[in-house]
Parts: structure tokens; sequence; C-alpha cells
């Protein structure tokens, strides 16, 4: 066994075409996943800031349930668990999609009730002495600066999904991991090939911090 | 800017022992107070006296336990209870508050256009248009396409004036409009305060410019722990007035 040093670049390069195979996968499991969990976070969000309890202990239920447990044990609860319930299989890419939007939408609930209750009352108390109804002065006034100042957690929330993805590997959604693992299965170059894995996962996440970086700089503008 | 012509001397606020307390502290005690269409009542008194919380009573941003309050023919009810009424009393009374509380994300132009266009339905044509005028006399018709946060404090409190007057409203209740401002911008916002007045514009203000309050009230109140202890026109309150508390409070601000 050789164990001195011997980076293999031409393995290396040759990965990444498999690789980008799995890029589809992980970039749609990711923004459909988070899209779900954005409606699922604004609903949950404002449900959690409800001065009604039905209303907003259901949402502190779910907010806790899926914060305070691991994505993966989610994911194999619904790619595994949950067909026993429902008597018949549910897709990986299904269950990967499921688990992400649940689980960021935990997340983005917090996200969405920090942004609406940060606004100043002052805010609300104006709108509504123009006569603006409440939902008005909410979708007017209160929501677009709320979303404004979400913009950076929601962001960093993205990213920490979008790294999740890889752990639906193990229910065999063919996205960036599981890719490199079916290529070092045949080519034993595991330094290389999660080399390029991790190069490829540093790619999506700086081009989405970049992204963001320009949506915050540009929505700063009369802040 | 409305010439607009009541037709009979009714009363556009009516509070009838007044009743508000935050929690145990007992913030207005049987309170009287009735506003005549085209007067101009100040309302004077410590910090923390209760002036601010009447006025905020009386566009329900606060809401009270007991007692009788209508404001422009519709009854207000204690303890907050949101009603139709409510919502239609606060399209006919602007507010303008001690902190502007500008939509820092709107144009100020889009500030003043966005209840009219939304609440009473006016065109964007329309609502510019009022929009732009209204501007104008406040002095910052050159400013309307930037944002509140590029303007000074005077400059904001101006903008905050002209959108309330853009709903036209009846009644304008002032809270404190000048406190957060630097001194040399108080008298801006006062002499758009004293213009509209002039107009014969129904103002209920909240102040603790004694000059100003001099100047420009029909009706001065005095309020003390959540009590109206004198009320009368400004001479009579300022030159004479008839209890101790007023004496000592006017002294302790009447020095300065």
């Amino acid at each position: 066994m050789n164990s001195s040093f011997d980076f293999d670049w031409e393995a290396a390069f040759q990965s990444i075409p498999h690789l980008l195979a799995g890029i589809p996968y992980t970039l749609l499991i990711s923004f459909a996943g988070l899209a779900i969990g954005f409606v699922i976070g604004m609903i949950f969000g404002l449900l959690r800031l409800s001065r009604a309890p039905w209303l907003r202990w259901p949402a502190v239920a779910y907010i806790e349930i899926f914060r305070g447990t691991p994505v993966l044990v989610q994911v194999l609860f619904i790619f595994y668990g949950l067909p026993q319930i429902l008597g018949g299989p549910i897709p990986a890419l299904a269950a990967g999609i499921a688990a992400i939007a649940v689980n960021s939408g935990a997340y983005i609930s917090e996200i969405v009730r920090g942004g609406v209750q940060s606004i100043e009352r002052g805010q609300r108390e104006a709108g509504l002495s123009l006569g603006l109804s409440r939902s008005q002065t909410f979708r007017y006034i209160i929501w677009p600066q709320g979303f404004r100042r979400m913009i950076p957690a929601l962001g960093n929330q993205g990213i920490i999904s979008i790294k999740d993805t890889s752990l639906f590997a193990v229910i065999g959604v063919g996205e960036l991991v599981r890719q490199g693992q079916i290529y070092i299965a045949t080519t034993f170059r595991a330094l290389e090939v999660y080399l390029m894995v991790a190069i490829l996962y540093l790619a999506i996440t700086l081009t989405l911090s970049l992204l963001l970086r320009l949506l915050e700089r540009k929505g700063l503008v009369g802040q | 800017m409305s010439e607009r012509t009541d037709k009979d001397g009714a009363p556009i606020v009516r509070m009838e022992k007044l009743n508000k307390h935050f929690g145990t502290l007992h913030v207005l005690k049987d309170v009287d107070l009735e506003v005549t269409p085209g007067e101009v009542v100040v309302i004077i008194g410590a910090s923390g006296s209760g002036k601010s919380t009447l006025i905020r009573c009386i566009n329900g941003l606060e809401e009270f336990q007991k007692g009788k309050l209508e404001v422009d023919g519709k009854r207000l009810e204690p303890h907050g209870k949101a009603s139709k009424a409510l919502q239609q009393i606060r399209t006919e009374v602007g507010m303008v508050f001690q902190q502007f509380n500008l939509f820092p994300h709107l144009s100020v132009r889009d500030n003043v256009t966005l209840a009219p266009r939304k609440v009473r339905g006016a065109s964007r044509a329309e609502a510019r248009e009022t929009a732009d005028r209204l501007l104008e006399r406040v002095g910052i018709a050159n400013q309307a396409d930037k944002y509140p946060g590029q303007l000074s404090g005077g400059q904001q409190q101006r903008v905050a004036l002209a959108r309330a007057l853009a709903m036209e409203p009846r009644l304008m209740l002032f809270d404190e409009p000048t406190s957060a401002l630097d001194p040399e911008m108080i008298g801006e916002v006062l002499d758009a305060m004293r213009e509209l007045a002039r107009e014969g514009m129904t103002m209920v203000i909240v102040t603790h410019e004694m000059s100003f309050a001099r100047e420009v009230a029909d009706r001065v109140i005095y309020i003390h722990e959540g009590e109206i202890v004198e009320e009368g026109p400004p001479e009579a309150v300022f030159d004479n007035p008839q209890r101790e508390r007023t004496r000592s409070f006017l002294s302790r601000v009447l020095t300065h």
C-alpha cells in the first residue's frame, strides 16, 4: 500500500462529468424544498405571531419538532416510515424535497417571525391611523420591510439546506454526493472525488452568497 | 387644504368619563373632552401625564376600559373591540407622530399616495396629483422621489403631515410633533401646523411648545396624572391659572 501522497489530477478531472450529473438533483431538491419551506415558513411564522393560542400553539409545536430533530432522521422517516402508513412507496426525490421543505420551513418560520417582529410598532400605527386595514397595513408596510430584513437569514438557511441535501445519498437520490460515491466505487479515488464534490458544493453556495450580497445591496436602497 | 364647511356645530370628538388603565396604572381618569369643528385644542402636561394616551384613544391606537367616546358621529367601543366604525374613524382622522413613522421603504411621494389609493380607491394619477400639491404646500415638492431616510427630521415630519392630509381628514391629531426634532427644525414644522390651523382645520395637539400653544390654541387643556386639571382659552390658562398644579407646571416649563 502506497501511503505517500499521490493526488491524481487526472482522476479528479475525469470525475467531474459524472459528478455534474448529480447537480440537477441537488439543485432541484434544494430549491423546490426551500420554495415550499418558504411558504410553510410564512404561514407558520405568522401563526406563531398570532395572539390566539389555538393558532399559535400548533405553530410552536411544528417549529420545535422539526427544528429539534435531525434532517437525516426526518428524511429516513419520510422515505422508510411514511410508506407504512400510506401503503405505498414514496419516490426518493419527493422524500428529499419534503424533508428540506419541512425542515427549512421550521427555521424559516422563526426567520419570518423575527423579521416581522423587528418592525417598529410605529409603522403599524401609522398604517392603521391612515385608515388602512390590518391586512393592508401588513401587506404594504410591515411585510415589505420585514422581508428585507429576513434576506440575510433566508440566504443562510438556503445555504444550510443545500448542504443538507448531501445527506440524501443514503436514500439513493442521485445527487452530488451519491454520484461521487458511485464513481468512487469504480475508481477507488476517494480523495480526488470528494475534493471535487466539495468544490462543486462550494461553487453552488458561493454563487448563492454572491447573489444574496447583490440583493442585499439592492434592498438597502431607501432604508 | 379643505374648505370644508360643517353643516352643524356638532362636536367631532365627544368623550365622556373616559377611563384607561395600563395594568394597575390608572392612566386616564374620568376624562371629558369635546372638540368642535374648526377648533384647535392644545393639550399640555408633564411626561407621563396621559396626554399622548388621551389623543391616541381618539383614533383607537389605545383602547379604553370605561366611558363613552364618539368621533365624527361614530361610537368607539371600550376594550378596543375592532369595529367597522374604528376604521371609518381612522380614515377621517389624521395623525402626526413624534417619531414621524414614515414608511422607509417607500419614496416620499408613495408615502403620501399609499392610503388615498388603497383606502379611498384613488387612481395613481389622482393620488399623485394630490400628493405633489400637498408636498408643495409643506415645502418639499422637490424631494418627492427621495426616500424618508434621505431627509432631515423637519422635512420628514412635514412629509408625515402631507401624508395625513392626503386623506382629507376632518380632524388632525398631533402627538408631540416637534419633540424628536433638532431645535433648528422645530420652526418649519410649527409653521406648517400654524398654516393648517389658519385654514380652519380641526386640530388636537399634544405639545411642549408653550409659545406655539398660546398662539394657535382656541383652548388649552392641562392634564396631570390622567386628569384634566384646568382648561380654557390660552390667555386664561397661561396668564391666570386657577389651580395650584397648573401654576407649578407652568412655572417649570415657562422658565426655559
